[in-house]
């Protein structure tokens, strides 16, 4: 890409700009219809289907792949595999920019974004699971701030504040792994309310555990794959310690990845076989059901798998986007696609064009920030005179 | 086996998902809520409802809904399935009688104000409640807009003013709440020609259905809907024909919403409280691992040394008595040389 030779003389009209430019446009225009209109004048929402691809995208997806900064901060730090160290930098970067463009998604979503601290000050809805979701983002989206901050710090010259926060680093990593767990799990438990509406293939007992160990799969995969977009686009940016890292980074995290993708099938086995749902597979469903569970689950677990025997990186990087699409499929499946199935085709729900509109809009200032971030502070690299992290 | 399984029971409760616990929670609470013990509630019965919208059009105007484009004495409407939205709290909808073809079949539908509602247990600020009365209430000076109730509740009936750019309100009949404080009928029930909608006290209502079922076998589905579906309502429902042939779902259960979530929110302060000590405990291990591995080093390290050390203390000594060995002979030598000059050198003194 252009950006490679364009750090240094930052020329602003490459393509990526353009077409980046052109899209926060776009965005912006949408914004201001959904804040002028309501949310009839730009999604497809109906009282069937309350909930679209702002919350099944943005909100489900977006939190299972900002996973990254838990998993290898708890890894790095409590795991005591320090040899991952130079992938925890931008794991929480992407995690803290993820949780925010969460934040910001559901500010389009909900009907009146100014409340969205009511929950909190006004009356405390605990028998909710949204509760418990809004209460844990909140704070892990503070959580990772400050988990991120030494890298600002160390560029705006804040060396006291810096190394107090660093101070706090193990503390911050238990503190963000437990709200992690309870919120990706969380996130699985909203639809529990709803087995009536939710197919019974994906609807279990079990969806807290299952998202709470997919977000685990989500974390490390997207690690890998990030951190191979990084290398192409910012190689320049990263030291020799990072680069070197990265090959240990992507058997590492793909052998485990592997593993827990395996763990994960296995308890999906269980649920299917605990509520006997096997005869559903016989259908429309049941096909889209099995393209997930193979196509998704068992064939990366496979990949990854032979990936790490053969120390084939190469391997293990296009797996690690194949899993993170299979992920995305499982969330949208979830809240989407097998959710009111039970509906004829003319009251189901698809996204207007300006629903996706809004969800690439705000992908793309989470690119833009990481640019911007990594361009400027010490993520793929040590900063110079802080080189005590490790 | 058995410990495999245990092991993974154990890392379920530790991932404190606590999906094991549903059935501990249910156990816990086997004593099932019953709703209030006066609240108030509707009798339908379908079998005596007529179609002729008029329980729609007095809804609409105690509500103080909008005027809808078609008038409530336009039948034709009935000619579509609808469902209530945020501009009709209640519709009627029309189903061909598939046992006898000459009649039509109606069913009312509006919010059937659970005993235990899904809509009111997922509510993050609850906005909804149940009341004592019976009905279940919303109050939209708190609502966000979330809209999880609408994807909780079973019977798909709130809906969303998605229209409203500031003040969009979750809309459900109230079974007109504020008039029962009253002491007046809900709308749709004065309004009603025949006895197709009946209220008063729940045990009351479901003691007037069982007789009518008693008295006229022939004319009912023995079943009276929302006795014990999604764990009761305060709604009741009579019909001639399956419930499902007039669109109402079967397939739903007697267990009331809140105890799907209850394993999942029993799981929090397991996960609150195990995991923190969890944590610490693998931190504390690999910190250990790495301190063992670091003093091991030192040891190595200082093993190398001392040996080292021994070598070079040997090694010194060695060269030392080496050195002074040859300092011995030097001096010796030179001793010897300067005796022999000394000797060389006295005759010459000498002469
Ligand atoms: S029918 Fe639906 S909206 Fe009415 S009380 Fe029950 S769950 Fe709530
Ligand atoms: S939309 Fe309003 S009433 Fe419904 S769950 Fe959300 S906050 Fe509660
Ligand atoms: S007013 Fe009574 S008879 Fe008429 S449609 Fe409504 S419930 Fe049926």
């Amino acid at each position: 890409m252009a950006d490679e030779s364009g750090a240094k003389r930052s020329p602003l009209l490459t393509p990526f700009n353009m077409i980046a430019g052109i899209i926060v446009l776009i965005g912006l225009i949408i914004t201001a219809i959904r804040f002028t209109g309501g949310l009839a004048a730009v999604t497809n929402l109906s009282d069937n289907n309350p909930w679209g691809i702002w919350i099944g995208f943005d909100l489900l997806v977006g939190v299972a792949l900002a996973a990254g900064g838990y998993v290898t901060s708890a890894a790095v730090y409590l795991f005591g595999m320090k040899r991952y160290h130079s992938a925890v930098r931008p794991a929480i970067l992407t995690g803290f920019l993820g949780y925010a463009l969460v934040v910001i998604a559901l500010n389009y979503d909900v009907g009146r974004f100014w409340r969205l601290p009511y929950p909190f000050i006004m009356q405390q809805g605990t028998t909710s699971l949204l509760f418990e979701v809004a209460a844990c983002v909140a704070l892990y989206l503070t959580v990772l701030f400050l988990e991120f901050s030494p890298a600002a710090l160390e560029w705006l010259g804040l060396k006291r504040l810096r190394n107090l926060i660093v101070k706090l680093t193990i503390l911050l990593t238990i503190f963000g792994v437990i709200l992690s767990t309870l919120h990706q799990s969380s996130l699985g438990a909203l639809f529990l309310i709803a087995p009536s509406k939710l197919h019974p293939l994906w609807y279990s007992p079990y969806l807290p555990v299952y998202f709470f160990v997919t977000s685990i799969v989500a974390g490390l995969s997207m690690v890998i794959f990030e951190s191979t977009l990084s290398g192409r686009y910012f190689g320049d940016k990263m030291d020799d310690v990072h680069k070197e890292e990265a090959n240990h980074v992507a058997l590492g995290f793909g052998k485990a990845a592997s593993l827990v993708l395996a763990g994960y099938f296995i308890v999906k086995m269980v649920g299917i076989s605990t509520a006997n749902t096997w005869h559903y597979l016989n259908s429309g469903y049941g096909l889209w059901f099995l393209v997930e569970m193979l196509g998704f689950v068992a064939l990366p677990c496979f990949l990854y798998a032979i990936g790490v025997r053969d120390k084939n990186v190469k391997l293990i990087k296009w797996t690690s986007a194949l899993t993170v699409f299979g992920i995305i499929l499982n969330r949208l499946n979830i809240s989407l696609i097998a959710f009111n199935w039970h509906l004829p085709s003319s009251e189901r729900y698809f996204p207007s064009l300006m629903e996706i509109g809004i969800s690439v809009f705000l992908v793309t200032l989470g690119i833009l920030a990481f640019r911007f971030i990594v361009t400027h502070m010490p993520i793929f690299y040590e900063h110079p005179d802080y080189t005590d992290a490790h | 086996m058995s410990i495999s399984r245990r092991n993974f029971l154990t890392w379920i409760g530790a991932a404190g998902m606590g999906s094991v616990i549903p059935k501990a929670a249910k156990a816990a609470t086997n004593k099932h809520f019953k709703g209030y013990e006066k609240s108030q509630g509707v009798l339908f019965d379908s079998v005596l409802c007529v179609g002729c919208r008029s329980c729609e059009a007095a809804c609409n105007k105690v509500n103080e809904l909008p005027i809808p484009d078609r008038p409530f004495t336009d039948k034709a409407v009935l000619d579509e399935t609808r469902r209530p939205t945020s501009k009709a709290y209640t519709v009627v909808n029309k189903y061909p009688n598939q046992i006898s073809k000459k009649e039509t079949l109606y069913r009312k539908i509006q919010c059937n104000h659970c005993l235990e509602p899904a809509c009111a247990s997922v509510c993050f600020v609850k906005a909804l409640k149940k009341t004592k009365e019976g009905p279940v209430v919303y109050d939209p000076s708190v609502c966000v807009g979330c809209r999880y109730c609408m994807i909780a509740c079973p019977f798909e009936i709130p809906s969303y003013e998605y229209d409203k750019v500031f003040t969009p309100r979750v809309m459900k009949c109230t079974m007109c709440y504020p008039r029962i404080i009253d002491g007046k009928l809900p709308g749709c029930v004065e309004a009603c020609p025949t006895e197709a909608l009946t209220y008063g006290k729940r045990t009351d209502l479901l003691f007037i259905a069982r007789e009518r079922l008693r008295k006229f076998p022939h004319r009912y589905v023995q079943h009276i809907y929302g006795e014990n579906e999604m764990g009761g309502t305060n709604w009741l429902h009579l019909s001639g024909v399956p419930f499902k042939q007039i669109g109402m779902r079967e397939d739903l259960g007697i267990t009331p919403a809140p105890q799907f979530t209850s394993g999942a929110l029993s799981g929090v302060p397991i996960v609150a409280g195990l995991w923190p000590v969890l944590l610490l405990g693998i931190y504390a291990m690999s910190q250990r691992k790495e301190k063992i591995f670091k003093e091991e080093k030192e040891e190595a390290l200082e093993f190398a040394l001392k040996t080292a050390n021994k070598k070079a203390e040997d090694k010194l000594s060695a060269a030392l008595t080496e050195a002074e060995k040859t300092k011995e002979a030097a001096v010796q030598s030179a001793v010897k040389k300067a005796l022999e000059e000394a000797a060389g050198s006295e005759p010459k003194e000498d002469s």
